[in-house]
């Protein structure tokens, strides 16, 4: 089984991003569970989503404590919130930034740091505004480069089912993301 | 194994909610154009949160002379939870709605 | 049939509008809303042919509905916690009314403190509103019940209104893949909703009248128990031939996993017996001979399979996630009484997640290997034990 955990801030699309990525794994015909942390959101505020992979039906009905993947929509959590607590040994950490995957390990105090400018992709394929990218997407075609877990034309495909509008944008931000994200030396 | 139980017999919030920011959890933040605002106080009344207070009339700039004894208005940030209906509501406009990620390490 | 990826509560509001109900009167509240919103959209979009009405409490709501399955129609609604507690006045009438009104509950915690969590006290609150009680282990089991609820429900020998119970968030804001059965598949399971009476102005009737003491109250009531009780036979067999038309397995009252050599059966109901078969089989695999045992039945209690069951093992530990202030929780207490003179084997009570604290697997591996000490020994040190309280280190790392 895999446990993923996506930290965003409400408003980013977390909790869209831990369904969308259940989906494509569901596409390839996995169990899946996505949940977000149980509790009442609000935008700007921390939000904590997850999502469960398995190849067989999914008994566990608890919170995740120790996931293999923990994936950040946005750095400036990092200073707010613990975002490697419980991380499996070997676990992978994807962060939306412009900053090195050697950078961001160091201020993480952690290795296995993989790195995109999820931003950037975001806003080159007009998704959201200048100011409030939607980086949701873009993200999970980092994390099947990374985590090998899925492939990204699945990801793309429940992209293009999930979202209300700019498809295509959104489907190829995520192309973008697996092609330019930086897994530093590891 | 001692069991670690709470003082009260219920849950008693003893921290004033005057102690409880919300203006973390604004999206836009409202401005007010201080050369447009004519004082009317209609923001004041509509603000939902009380989050709009008076301010002395040499705080911030007058339109119009005839305005400029009347009180002015401050919004507080630190409650606003940036709904909107000020600007919606103000009669000249003199509110605009401007993306708080703007200024996010400003103050 | 489709395979989707919905919550616990799409699943309720799919498993509504394959049912084909009439109207639909709710009231919002967290954390059943999505279960409403959902259905209005269907409605609003023409995919669901139902009335809704938007009523201004969960009392009005279930007073609707009543009102309108009186009138020969199918209905459904939701509620969780406080707006169970609201309809209770409600409830009782509903089924002394023998309206087979179908109904989702979002468990959740009671007031003060206030929690939108998981916690199971508002529904056994009403173990004793007549109502038929199932409760789920996962979104697919959410949709199915819903419709086999209803067969269960209109047939003219039963027609109780019934609860099918999902956990807050666990379930009903949890994504899981569901299969969803086709509508023609559906109709011709459930057919059309027929009415064992109605009110009809060609036939005149009052519905609810007067009775005095000597007149057949008692009576009465012991049809509604008769009723609860024949509900057993159909429940076996609308849950057979579901299972066989829809191609799953439930077992009808108790789903009992490694329970044949076990020393010790952890009794549950809902999403905690989902979680504790992964336990099970990882005891298991360190030579330690357990099993769990869910009940999806509250009402009406399956006495012969939990008696049948215990001959199995050496002992049984009842898990509630509520309480009642008496002889333990509600569970627990009926457990106990049902197996009165029929079994020797120690019996204890745990109390755990209330307020939606999470059950890990770490905690349930502490609560059996509680249980396995207890069949050892033979004896019940503390009949109750409330598991994880803060500072108890028993139940932690």
């Amino acid at each position: 089984m895999i446990e993923i955990r996506f930290h965003g801030r409400g408003g980013q699309g977390s909790v869209i991003a831990s369904k969308i990525l259940a989906k494509a794994f569901f596409m390839e015909g996995k169990y899946v569970s996505a949940f977000p942390y149980y509790g009442v959101e609000r935008r700007g505020a921390p939000v904590t989503a997850f999502t469960r992979m398995d190849d067989k039906p999914i008994r566990a009905k608890y919170q995740i404590y120790e996931p293999n993947y923990v994936i950040v929509l946005d750095p400036s959590l990092i200073d707010a919130v613990d975002v490697l607590k419980g991380i499996r040994e070997g676990g992978y950490v994807i962060v939306n930034t412009v900053k090195s995957p050697m950078e961001m390990a160091e201020k993480l105090n952690y290795e296995r740091v993989a790195t995109v400018d999820a931003t950037s992709i975001a806003i080159k394929h007009r998704l959201g505004s200048q100011a409030a990218p939607i980086v949701n997407t873009a993200i999970l075609g980092a994390f099947a480069r990374v985590s090998g877990t899925v492939k990204i034309e699945t990801v793309m495909d429940a992209i293009r089912q999930a979202a209300p509008a700019k498809q295509e944008e959104n489907a190829m931000a995520a192309k973008d993301a697996y092609e330019s994200v930086n897994m530093g030396g590891d | 194994m001692p069991i670690v139980l709470p003082d009260d017999p219920t849950a008693i919030a003893k921290v004033p909610s005057t102690e409880n920011k919300t203006g973390g959890w604004r999206t836009f933040r409202p401005v007010i154009h201080y050369e447009k605002c004519i004082r009317c106080y209609i923001c004041w009344k509509f603000c939902p949160d009380a989050a709009i207070h008076f301010a002395k009339p040499e705080a911030h700039e007058s339109p119009k002379e005839a305005l400029a004894k009347f009180d002015t208005v401050e919004i507080n940030y630190d409650f606003c939870k940036g709904c909107g209906i000020c600007a919606n509501e103000c009669p000249v406009k003199a509110i605009e709605l401007v993306l708080e990620e703007n200024f996010r390490g400003d103050e | 049939m489709m395979k989707m990826i919905l919550t616990g509560n799409e699943s309720a509001a799919w498993g509504a509008r394959l049912s084909r109900p009439k109207v639909v009167a709710a009231y919002p509240i967290t954390p059943q809303t999505s279960i409403i919103e959902t259905i209005a959209s269907f409605i609003a979009n023409g995919e669901m042919d139902a009335r809704y009405i938007r009523v201004e409490s969960e009392h009005s709501a279930m007073a609707a509905c009543i009102a309108a399955q009186n009138t020969g129609v199918r209905t459904y609604t939701a509620t969780s916690a406080h707006g169970l507690a609201l309809m209770h006045e409600v409830l009782m009438w509903a089924s002394g009314a023998r309206l087979p009104i179908v109904m989702s509950v979002v468990n959740r915690a009671m007031a003060p403190p206030w929690s939108v969590w998981t916690d199971q006290l508002d529904t056994m609150a009403e173990r004793d509103s007549g109502w038929i009680q199932v409760y789920t282990q996962n979104n697919q089991e959410v949709l199915d019940s819903i419709i086999m609820s209803y067969k269960i429900a209109e047939k003219h020998h039963i027609l109780l209104p019934t609860m099918v119970i999902e956990d807050a968030f666990i379930l009903s804001h949890t994504s899981e893949g569901v299969d969803v059965p086709d509508q023609s598949e559906v109709d011709e399971f459930l057919g059309e909703y027929d009415p064992a009476f109605k009110l009809d102005p060609d036939e005149p009737a009052g519905f609810g009248s007067l009775i005095m003491p000597e007149g057949p109250y008692m009576e009465f009531r012991y049809k509604m128990a008769l009723a609860m009780e024949d509900a057993k036979k159909e429940i076996a067999s609308v849950v057979k031939e579901y299972n066989e038309r829809f191609n799953r397995n439930y077992e009808p009252f108790i789903e009992e996993y490694r329970t044949e050599d076990a020393d010790a059966i952890m009794f549950v109901l809902g999403t905690i017996g989902s979680t504790a078969k992964d336990v099970v089989d990882e005891m298991r695999k360190e030579g330690h001979n357990v099993g769990v045992a869910r009940l999806r039945y509250f009402r009406p209690f399956p006495m012969e399979e939990l008696r049948k069951m215990a001959k199995k093992t050496n002992m049984i530990g009842v898990v509630d996630r509520s309480y009642s202030f008496g002889p333990g929780a509600d569970l627990f207490a009926e457990t106990k009484s049902v197996l009165y003179n029929h079994t020797d084997i120690p019996i204890k009570g745990y109390v755990m997640g209330l307020g939606g604290r999470d059950i890990t697997p770490k905690i349930l591996k502490k609560v059996y290997m509680d249980m396995l000490k207890t069949a050892e020994s033979e004896y019940v040190e503390n009949e109750v034990e409330w598991v994880g309280l803060h500072g108890d280190e028993r139940w932690s790392e």
